[in-house]
């Protein structure tokens, strides 16, 4: 069934901008440009990041780390294997996609850690820097209850990731 | 931030590894990481293209500026006081529907777009408004309707069906967003706003003469 999701999407994408009279194919290639540079852009931030994951995971230090703090993803049903994961998401974004590509790499795409780590990448944001830059062209310095409630819709979806593989795939 | 985590990972990963006597590994990762730093990124660039590519004629054929008048009955009742056709509920909605279709270069200029609008719609002040609040909450969760990003991924790694987290992905970010924006409703009697600063000095100041008076 979800696999009529993409397919259809290009499809209705580009039959719907024919209609409306869009050079579709220039358009497109216009638009592509744009994820070559965007892709082009946090390639350092992956080398510098993805170097410091491996040298953890290498030494030992991510193990004692997730085994450290494996009480509290038990106490609430996660996969203990994305805690790291779900720490980082809120604070880098280059940084939890180099986290994320390593716990499917490490457990497969389709484990019950991996999907979970699936969802959650999907389902959440850069929360701190979504704030920084949204309220650095205002004059606030108060941001009042902003933090408070974005990091409650982010706790609420590391659960909700966690439930919803349970729920559709099992363990 | 980044500074702390990545300097603290390195040198973390050097004492264990004296403790746990793995330094070979880890030398041989540390100069192997940036290989599969660059393995990664050209496995997402053809994907990144395709849906930017994609994206670009979405918006130019007005799919966009659609999605967002259809939107426009949720956003008036988040943004309660606000006019529909308010620069600020027009950037606003318009940024929400660049982030569900997951065009994160189009929504960050017009979400800054609409931060502008709403600081003109409360005057210039140091706290935030509710209407801030409610907006940031919508951008710091996801709201993207279709996760491409990871069922890349998923699907350079080996995965037999991509996309077949979808359902989880929509119920979680669903979910997320209305507890965020629940709580952001709860928590602004928590936290006092400019407005309120501004009625209880009015207050007070009535209260005076008013006593005068009696007397």
């Amino acid at each position: 069934m979800t696999s009529f999701v993409v397919p259809c999407i290009i499809a209705f994408i580009l039959l719907y901008g024919l209609i409306k009279k869009v050079d579709v194919f220039d358009t497109f290639i216009e638009g592509a440009k744009e994820g070559l540079q965007t892709t082009a852009q946090i390639l350092p931030a992956l080398v510098a990041i993805l170097t410091a994951i491996a040298m953890f995971r290498a030494s030992g230090a991510l193990d004692a780390f997730t085994a450290a703090l494996s009480p509290v993803s038990d106490a609430l049903y996660f996969p203990k294997e994305c805690l790291p994961l779900a720490l980082m998401r809120p604070v880098s974004g280059s940084g939890a996609l180099a986290l994320y590509r390593d716990i499917i790499a490490q457990n497969g795409p389709d484990s019950f850690a991996g999907r979970v780590a699936s969802v959650l990448q999907g389902s959440t944001e850069t929360t701190f820097y979504t704030i920084a830059v949204y309220y650095s062209v205002t004059k606030v310095k108060n941001t009042r209850h902003t933090l408070p409630s974005s990091l409650t819709a982010d706790f609420v979806g590391y659960l909700m990731s966690a439930l919803t593989v349970r729920l559709f795939f099992g363990t | 931030m980044m500074k702390w985590i990545l300097t603290g990972m390195v040198v973390l990963s050097v004492l264990t590894a004296i403790f746990s006597g793995n330094m070979d590994e880890v030398s041989t990762q540390a100069i192997s990481a940036g290989t599969s730093a660059v393995e990664m990124s050209l496995s997402l660039l053809g994907a990144m293209c395709l849906w930017s590519g994609l994206m670009r004629v979405a918006d130019k054929a007005g799919l966009t500026q659609k999605l967002s008048r259809l939107l426009s009955p949720v956003t008036c009742r988040l943004f309660r006081g606000l006019h529909r056709d308010s620069p600020a509920m027009k950037a606003i909605t318009m940024n929400i529907t660049a982030n569900m279709l997951g065009l994160g270069n189009a929504a960050t200029p017009l979400g800054m777009e609409a931060m502008r609008q709403l600081e003109k719609e409360q005057g210039t002040s140091q706290y935030a408004s509710n209407h801030m609040v409610t907006f940031l909450v919508l951008n710091t969760a996801s709201i993207q309707l279709l996760p491409t990003t990871v069922a890349t991924l998923r699907a350079a790694a080996g995965s037999a069906a991509p996309m077949d987290i979808l359902p989880c992905v929509l119920i979680s970010s669903f979910v997320s967003v209305s507890s965020g924006l629940l709580s952001a409703a709860l928590l602004r009697h928590c936290f006092p706003s400019n407005n309120d600063r501004k009625d209880a000095s009015k207050r007070v100041r009535k209260k005076i003469p008013a006593k005068k008076e009696a007397a």
